[in-house]
């Protein structure tokens, strides 16, 4: 997030979109609610499902998928055509207005509308609200990103939001919810194949120097590895031969999954680290234990870039290990000694060489955690980015044109699809499904879909129905909604026994590599 | 600060700004006015009458939690009459339900009754279940104040058993309305009420049905706020006892959001997880998954022993033979297939620090770039 949760309650108009905010960031979403139902926020959803958070809203647009680029466009053609755009902002903080300009100016409502299927009027009515804010915030998650235009989307919303100059004030922002409890972090330390700590390039000679010195090994290698959805088709073709996965479970979680079991089995050597013998680990030559969060020290980083403690709270089962105790294990094996004595050992490290985390030590975070960045320990880190400038100067308005989804609704596959997760259990499932109220309140698979859609395929609501998709098929009770619209499925991934990623579809975002889980076309029939 | 805004509080002047409570200046300047139904953050109800302070030229007694601060306002916190106001609330509210705690007296029969009718109201031969975790108790220990001159009243409405995850039991409530607040002012999910009157009063869910068939979504915000033993984690209720447990602050292990919580630790044991409050990022709040979901820590399923499938099936061993063993396949592929036919994924799920060491593992010992983790999917 550019701006910091608390500041949720500063802005006066939220824009919510490819966000089911009470369900994935619950804790979150009550900050929304907040403002919204007690303090007179205005607020715009454009989900294409019904979802609760809408429920609050001033305005729920639904955007038939994958067509987000068309809506955002829409509210900046207009924004700009009423002179809506803060002048002084794009002028002093901003490139490329011009451009911008020319590549929105035939999105005009009607033609927006004709793309995403939000009435024209709607488009109009929201451009104003938002750009009527003094300070708009935009909220967005997987909603937004998982297509193969993902960074074209989250670069439009940028775009939306410096047209109004909302980016580097209290409130406002461009702010992605997390939805892993360190996903932040395992990118800011450089869990990415194309960076070190802190976004440190690994093609930058004086940042390889930097870390060779410092971990003392030579010949680093100079050009970026593969992305995890590019490792899966070179695992399929043979020339990935091994992989070592921690705490991941990608046979239920990869777009496309009967592709992804075969690739998976066709690695040489398959090592596991987790804490549950998962559909993965099963798969594994090695399967090696791991502590849960509960069993050691360390630190999360937050969706707001907070770092923050971990602490011990209880012994780990049997002989697990901290994963850090594992790979230093396995790493002096292979000849290379890394001895640390604890985790804080580690992050004094970390600090020595991540510039953004430079200030961070535990004793600072003991109480309160930090915003990064955070260069040195009298900085008190940064909870708000871009104040007086962008990283690189002045902010790129990118002139993005709308490309439609990869897979498309036809005669055969007549419904889309779309995927997420529910209140109730977490992702895979390997740690909520072991709770029994859970499991109790969201035992099993389903597909939602709109009392229409159930009467035209003469579905009942608890009866079975089969989906297929051309990459694979399931079976799953139906459960009829209002949250659903015409024409449009939704099916949550938790479920192994019944997994929607056995029909989504793995076209890639060319540039970040994402997945296209939001979109994908199917059928649907009464299960035999 | 203007010469208008001052208060004396118990003969000392404090500054206020236009629109605070006198509760407000007090906590603020470290005197501690008792509190049952005041929940920070919400709107204040005056509700439970236990705040009530004694103002200069006031008519009666003034609930301090809503009573804007004045200029020129002279106040007592502990002045004779408050303190008798303050017990006669607590003499009360601990006659209204089964407040089955020692505090409630000891005069022979009516107490053994009373006892056994609330044993067998609770199936169990415990005392309350939040004994020695309790404000209404601790407000009976500080102002010396027992049940028994009133006649228990009886309980008006059954308790709550059917979810899996909060017991409620009207026995114990004493309307103080912090449930409420926390449901529709803190988490907003708007799903409980005040339902019926007068001596009927009690906190309802859509039309007085079970949590399970409401818009409750469990995050148990009601469970923390609630002072009383009226709301109670099920799985917690007697097996939990707060002076037998450590409280460990951690971060929560779910979504991204980063909730500061408790984790309730008893012999090596998990009981119960709550959020701490006044700090940021959550500020006391959960989720259901964060303050419910634990169980997954002290499953029989977890691995407790490295494995290595030999023939297609898995056999446990030894740290030593599984680290040896991966060390040595790995340099094998290495140096057979070159590093980039290795690929590792770190984890959105592990530390930071653990994540630095994987990247660096990767990098500075099988010298490939491939590392990637989850944060796609």
């Amino acid at each position: 997030m550019t701006n910091t949760i608390d500041e949720i309650g500063k802005a006066d108009v939220i824009l919510i979109t490819g966000s089911n905010t009470t369900e994935n960031h619950p804790v979150l979403s009550s900050f929304v609610k907040r403002a919204v139902s007690l303090n007179g926020t205005k607020m715009i959803v454009v989900d294409p499902r019904r979802i609760k958070i809408a429920t609050f809203a001033d305005m729920w647009l639904r955007p038939n998928l994958g067509t987000d680029v068309a809506w955002i466009n829409g509210l900046m053609h207009v924004i700009i055509k009423e002179n809506l755009y803060d002048t002084e902002y794009v002028e002093s903080r901003t490139e490329g207005f011009e451009e911008l300009k020319q590549a929105v100016e035939k999105f005009t409502p009607d033609f927006v509308e004709s793309i995403t299927g939000i009435p024209g009027e709607q488009i109009e009515a929201a451009a104003r609200m938002y750009a009527g804010a003094k300070a708009g915030s935009i909220l967005y998650c997987m909603g937004i990103t998982q297509h193969i235009s993902g960074t074209d989307n989250v670069k439009s919303l940028a775009n939306l939001a410096m047209l109004c100059g909302n980016v580097g004030i209290e409130g406002g922002g461009v702010n992605p919810l997390r939805g892993q409890n360190n996903v932040q972090g395992a990118c800011d330390m450089g869990g990415l194949p194309n960076v070190f700590s802190g976004y440190q390039s690994v093609t930058d000679l004086a940042a390889r120097q930097k870390m060779e010195e410092v971990w003392n090994v030579s010949d680093l290698p100079d050009q970026p590895g593969l992305k995890v959805t590019d490792m899966i088709p070179k695992a399929h073709d043979g020339s990935l031969k091994s992989l070592y996965i921690i705490g991941e479970n990608p046979l239920v979680s990869d777009p496309d999954l009967n592709h992804a079991e075969k690739s998976i089995d066709n690695l040489k050597f398959l090592v596991v680290q987790d804490i549950f013998l998962t559909e993965t680990a099963q798969k594994a030559d090695v399967v090696l234990p791991s502590c849960c969060y509960a069993e050691k020290d360390g630190t999360f980083t937050n969706t707001d870039r907070r770092v923050q403690m971990v602490r011990k709270a209880v012994n780990p089962p049997g002989e697990a290990r901290e994963d850090w105790k594992i790979i230093c294990g396995i790493a002096a094996r292979m000849g290379y000694e890394m001895n640390y004595e604890n985790s804080e050992a580690i992050m004094k490290e970390i600090a020595q060489i991540t510039p953004s985390y430079g200030g961070i030590t535990y004793d600072r975070i003991r109480h309160e955690g930090i915003h990064w960045p955070c260069p040195n320990t009298e900085h008190p880190g940064t909870p708000i980015l871009h104040i007086d400038r962008f990283t690189r100067g002045k902010g790129v308005l990118h002139a993005i044109d709308y490309i439609p989804p990869a897979e498309t609704i036809d005669d055969e596959y007549p419904m889309y699809l779309t995927t997420g997760r529910l209140l109730f259990q977490y992702h895979t499932g390997t740690m909520t499904m072991k709770t029994v109220g859970l499991n109790e309140i969201a035992p099993e698979s389903f597909v939602e879909m709109s009392p229409a859609d159930a009467a035209n395929h003469g579905l009942e609501d608890g009866s079975m129905a089969e989906i297929a998709s051309r990459r694979g098929r399931i079976s799953a009770k139906v459960k009829i909604s209002l949250k659903a619209v015409d024409g449009t499925v939704f099916i949550p991934f938790h479920y192994a026994q019944a997994a929607a990623n056995k029909l989504t579809h793995a076209a890639l975002d060319p540039v970040s590599g994402i997945p296209e889980l939001k979109v994908c076309a199917v059928k649907l029939t009464k299960a035999a | 600060m203007t010469a208008e805004n001052k208060i004396i509080i118990n003969g000392n002047e404090f500054d206020f700004d236009p629109g605070e409570t006198i509760l407000e200046v007090a906590r603020r300047s470290n005197i501690d006015i008792p509190t049952l139904c005041h929940l920070k953050g919400a709107t204040g109800t005056g509700a439970c009458r236990v705040c009530l302070v004694e103002v200069e030229r006031a008519r009666s007694l003034v609930a301090s939690c809503v009573a804007p601060a004045g200029n020129g306002m002279v106040v007592q916190t502990e002045s004779s009459k408050v303190i008798e106001s303050r017990k006669m609330i607590i003499r009360l509210l601990l006659s209204s339900g089964n407040h089955n705690c020692a505090v409630r007296g000891s005069d022979g029969k009516d107490w053994t009754q009373f006892q056994l009718n609330v044993q067998q109201d609770d199936d169990s031969s415990e005392l309350c279940p939040v004994w020695g975790d309790c404000r209404l108790q601790d407000l009976a220990y500080r102002y010396q104040v027992s049940g028994d001159q009133f006649p228990a009243t009886e309980t008006r409405y059954p308790m709550e058993t059917v979810n899996p995850f909060i017991v409620r039991d009207f026995s114990r409530c004493i309307n103080c309305g912090r449930c409420v607040q926390a449901c529709n002012e803190v988490q907003v999910n708007k799903a409980i009420s005040f339902g019926y009157r007068g001596a009927a009063t009690k906190i309802i869910a859509a039309g007085d049905r079970p949590y399970a068939d409401s818009d409750c979504v469990f995050c148990g915000e009601c469970v923390q706020a609630c002072p009383v033993g009226a709301l109670v984690e099920r799985d917690a209720r007697y097996q939990y006892r707060q002076w037998e447990h450590e409280k460990v602050r951690t971060t929560c292990s779910y979504c991204g959001v980063g909730c500061q919580l408790y984790l309730h630790v008893k012999d090596n044991k998990v009981s119960k997880v709550t959020g701490v409050e006044d700090v940021a990022p959550n500020y006391g709040s959960l989720c259901v998954k964060g303050r419910f979901g634990f169980d997954f820590i002290h499953s029989q399923d977890r691995l407790k022993t490295p494995l290595i499938k030999k023939l297609g099936v898995f056999k446990e061993v030894s740290w030593d033979e599984a680290l040896d063993f991966v060390a040595e396949k790995l340099s094998g592929i290495k140096a057979e297939h070159g590093s980039e036919s290795i690929g590792v994924l770190a984890s959105a799920r592990v530390t930071n620090e653990e994540n630095y060491i994987i990247q660096k593992f990767a990098r500075g010992v099988l010298k490939t770039n491939n590392v990637d983790h989850c944060a796609r999917l």
